[in-house]
């Protein structure tokens, strides 16, 4: 219907805004995730396995490419959230465009000598090992031997750990050092503070592979980059020149500096998985099965259009229409024309991430205000109802409880999901708990409720779906990856190309970098187990 | 000593260039992983951003100082309406400006380098050399200063420049320039030279990476497969 000539895809996207006219749209595809906040255990099996196969190197021991954090909390590293510190995300100028918080490209090249934005290492923690050696060589003694910490980047001896990655776990600080948490703007929290009226909830946390994403804005070196066939957002280590301006940009503060390769890293939202149609460690390890991955069909053309809207509460429904719906014949059309596989146009059919945030609408972006467009999306959790609606003075709505009643200020979700507009995120509770009460008379009382269902504009296959997905959630639910294409990926599936290869290395090719003296690099690089000897001078008691 | 000041002052500076150029490419081509800055802002920023910036900006503005100083051939900057002697100033005034802003910093960088112990025991061998080389070679280019000072006729200056300019034109006789100029002045040039030999070896790559292509790049970059 449309010309389709211009299917040859520009290579940098957001750069041009003129050809968002109607009928000449960018169509692109991304694996997006989704996370149900409202069964998050908060177990930490995510950031651990993750850990495991990502950062177990040195110079990246206090990377956690996922980590979980207790919610209200500063987080980690310490008040990310906080761009009025950090500088973090976009920002919108008077004349309608945005331009990176830290500074347009001449500010940012401006501060390369030194980056006035960038987190330092006691922003996260400093990394700790124990020495455990000392338990097995320790003299003979009157006190059983302790193996006390030591920093792995100095090797030397820590009197007091400072801070950890999950330094606030289950509310573990006071409270005034927690309600810094940015979220609580707007909001009378001294009132949480009280034991009767504290609430908490787990945030995992893990790279936004954005629509818009700041890091790859800053980079001066262009080395971040979006991959067009999927959309994650990756580093090329061998392009990264150690300038940092991702590590201040990323307003989630989940690209990590290296400083042992003086490269910066990054969640790679595990794509040699990706490509072969399997989940990300972290989803696939999730105990409470939370995650979902799911293919979502964008225009790349109304990216820029969309986060430069004015009004920062419009952001989400913004994002919202930058997404396509991979049901709409035209839309198939040009996304085969624009060479989106068959198996690809599948998976967005059955994608869960596009039923959870489009058609459900019960998932949402973290913090839309960035005006990044993450991809990574929640679903709030709900909580218990105050013990006043309990004794029926306030707050149920036919069987529905009022949402306000939570426990969780539905502000406090706000100010997290959507920019501080409580609409959105009170229709999504509400589908939830009408999801609960619909299935609860189905099969305690065995009867159909669909006065609940019209309450909040869902239909009965709808909710059943919901149910299925949320409640059940099934491997095969949960994860529809389609396997990447050859066309995609031709170096990693065609074998012949990679006979002789040197599968995954450092980023330096069939180089190991493991020869004792390095030419180039000074240090030997990093390798798994790794670790820099202990330099603790034991202390032998001197006989006296 | 003739034949040292040969070696040192003919043979070397080729010798120096051709690492410099062969070696960059090499490892570029080769081993593009351990190109990078090697920033230590991370581990303690405390003192850095002052040290940084005013090392940078010196070193930068010493080095086209250098270049267009050295290799401006005396007819040009004549014609130009600038007398030896006039050049002379400048380039003394220009340089002790540039050389005390550059020295403040990294007297500033090499303290932290060697006395915080994050940054020592995360520093190369190397990344110590070649701070203490170039702190070394700012010492002796600020000492060349007050000799300048007594000879405003610019001798001295116009026999180094015509050394560079023979070296740089492959023409013969570019030593012999520089047979009665000062050990001061020679040490200075013998660890620049040396600078340029261990550059490829050093973190100092990330010069060639200066990212000017970035101010006309599209914010946003997508690769295809």
């Amino acid at each position: 219907m449309t010309n389709l000539s211009g299917t040859n895809l520009d290579r940098e996207a957001g750069s041009e805004g003129t050809r968002s006219r109607k009928g000449s749209r960018n169509i692109r595809a991304q694996i997006g995730m989704v996370l149900n906040l409202d069964k998050c255990i908060g177990c930490h099996t995510c950031s651990i396995t993750c850990k495991n196969v990502w950062t177990s190197r040195k110079g990246v021991e206090y990377a956690w490419f996922n980590n979980v954090e207790t919610k209200p909390g500063v987080g980690f590293p310490q008040q990310w959230e906080n761009q009025d510190k950090w500088n973090g995300g976009w920002v919108r100028k008077i004349n309608g465009k945005i331009e990176p918080r830290q500074g347009n490209k001449r500010q940012i090249l401006r501060n390369i000598f030194a980056n006035p934005d960038l987190p330092a290492i006691d922003d996260y923690y400093e990394p700790f090992d124990f020495d455990y050696q000392h338990l097995q060589n320790a003299k003979e003694s009157k006190n059983p031997p302790t193996a006390r910490p030591y920093s792995v980047i100095t090797g030397e001896r820590m009197e007091k750990i400072e801070g950890g990655p999950n330094w606030e776990e289950i509310l573990g600080t006071e409270f005034s050092s927690r309600s810094r948490d940015t979220n609580f703007d707007n909001i009378q929290k001294d009132m949480y503070g009280e034991f009767e009226n504290t609430f908490m909830m787990y945030l995992p946390r893990l790279c936004e592979h954005c629509l818009n994403p700041t890091c790859v804005a800053a980079c001066p070196s262009g080395s971040i980059y979006k991959r067009e066939e999927d959309g994650i957002v990756l580093i090329d280590q061998d392009k990264c020149r150690g300038w940092r301006m991702c590590v201040s940009a990323c307003p989630y503060k989940k690209i990590y500096y290296n400083w042992e390769t003086g490269k910066s890293e990054k969640c790679t939202f595990c794509y040699p998985r990706i490509e072969a149609g399997e989940p990300t460690v972290c989803s696939e390890t999730c105990v409470g099965r939370i995650r979902y991955l799911g293919v979502l069909l964008y225009d790349a053309d109304r990216i820029e259009a969309a986060a430069s809207v004015e009004n920062e509460q419009d952001l989400y429904q913004q994002q919202l229409d930058v997404f396509l719906d991979p049901f709409d014949e035209s839309v198939i059309a040009e996304a085969r024309a624009a060479g989106i596989p068959e198996s690809w146009l599948t998976a967005a059919q059955q994608s869960p991430v596009y039923k959870m945030a489009i058609d459900w609408k019960i998932a949402f972006p973290l913090h839309p205000e960035f005006r990044t467009l993450p991809m990574v999306w929640y679903v709030p959790p709900l909580s218990p109802i105050q013990s006043a609606a309990e004794n029926d003075q306030i707050g149920m709505d036919g069987d529905i409880p009022d949402v306000r009643s939570l426990r969780i200020p539905v502000q406090y979700l706000a100010n997290l999901l959507t920019a501080g507009k409580e609409e959105p995120v009170v229709l999504g509770l509400e589908r939830m708990l009408a999801m609960r009460a619909y299935m609860r008379s189905l099969t305690v009382d065995g009867v159909v409720n669909t006065d609940v269902l019209e309450r909040v504009s869902l239909t009965q296959l709808q909710v059943e779906e919901m149910y299925r997905y949320m409640a059940i959630a099934n491997y095969e639910d949960r994860f529809v990856v389609p396997t990447s294409h050859r066309e995609y990926a031709s170096s990693t599936f065609d074998a012949y190309g990679e006979q002789g290869g040197c599968g995954f290395s450092f980023g330096s090719g069939c180089s190991t970098g493991n020869n004792d003296t390095n030419l180039f690099g000074g240090n030997k690089k990093p390798q798994r187990s790794g670790g820099i000897p202990i330099k603790i001078p034991i202390k032998v008691e001197a006989a006296k | 000593m003739d034949y040292l000041n040969t070696l040192l002052f003919g043979y070397y500076p080729y010798v120096a260039i051709s690492v410099f150029f062969i070696g960059s490419l090499a490892r570029y081509d080769r081993d593009q992983y351990t190109w990078r800055t090697g920033s230590s802002q991370f581990l303690r920023a405390d003192e850095l951003r002052l040290g940084s910036n005013l090392f940078h900006i010196g070193i930068l503005l010493l080095f086209v100082g250098h270049f267009v100083g050295l290799l401006t051939p005396p007819a040009v900057y004549h014609a130009l309406g600038l007398s030896t002697s006039a050049k002379q100033i400048l380039a003394v005034v220009a340089g002790g400006v540039f050389g005390g802003v550059c020295l403040k910093g990294i007297i500033i960088l090499i303290r932290r380098r060697l006395t915080d112990a994050r940054i020592r025991a995360t520093s190369s061998r190397m990344d110590i050399f070649i701070l203490l080389l170039i702190g070394v070679q700012l010492a002796l280019g600020l000492l060349t200063l007050p000799i300048s000072i007594y000879h405003y006729d610019g001798a001295n200056m116009l026999l180094l420049a015509e050394w560079a300019q023979r070296i740089v034109t492959f023409r013969s006789g570019a030593a012999d320039q520089l047979s009665e100029i000062g050990i001061v002045f020679k040490l200075h040039l013998f660890l620049g030279q040396t600078l340029f030999l261990v550059f490829p070896f050093s973190r100092l790559v990330h010069v060639w990476s200066v990212p000017l292509g970035y101010v006309t790049r599209p914010y946003q970059v997508v690769r295809r497969r």
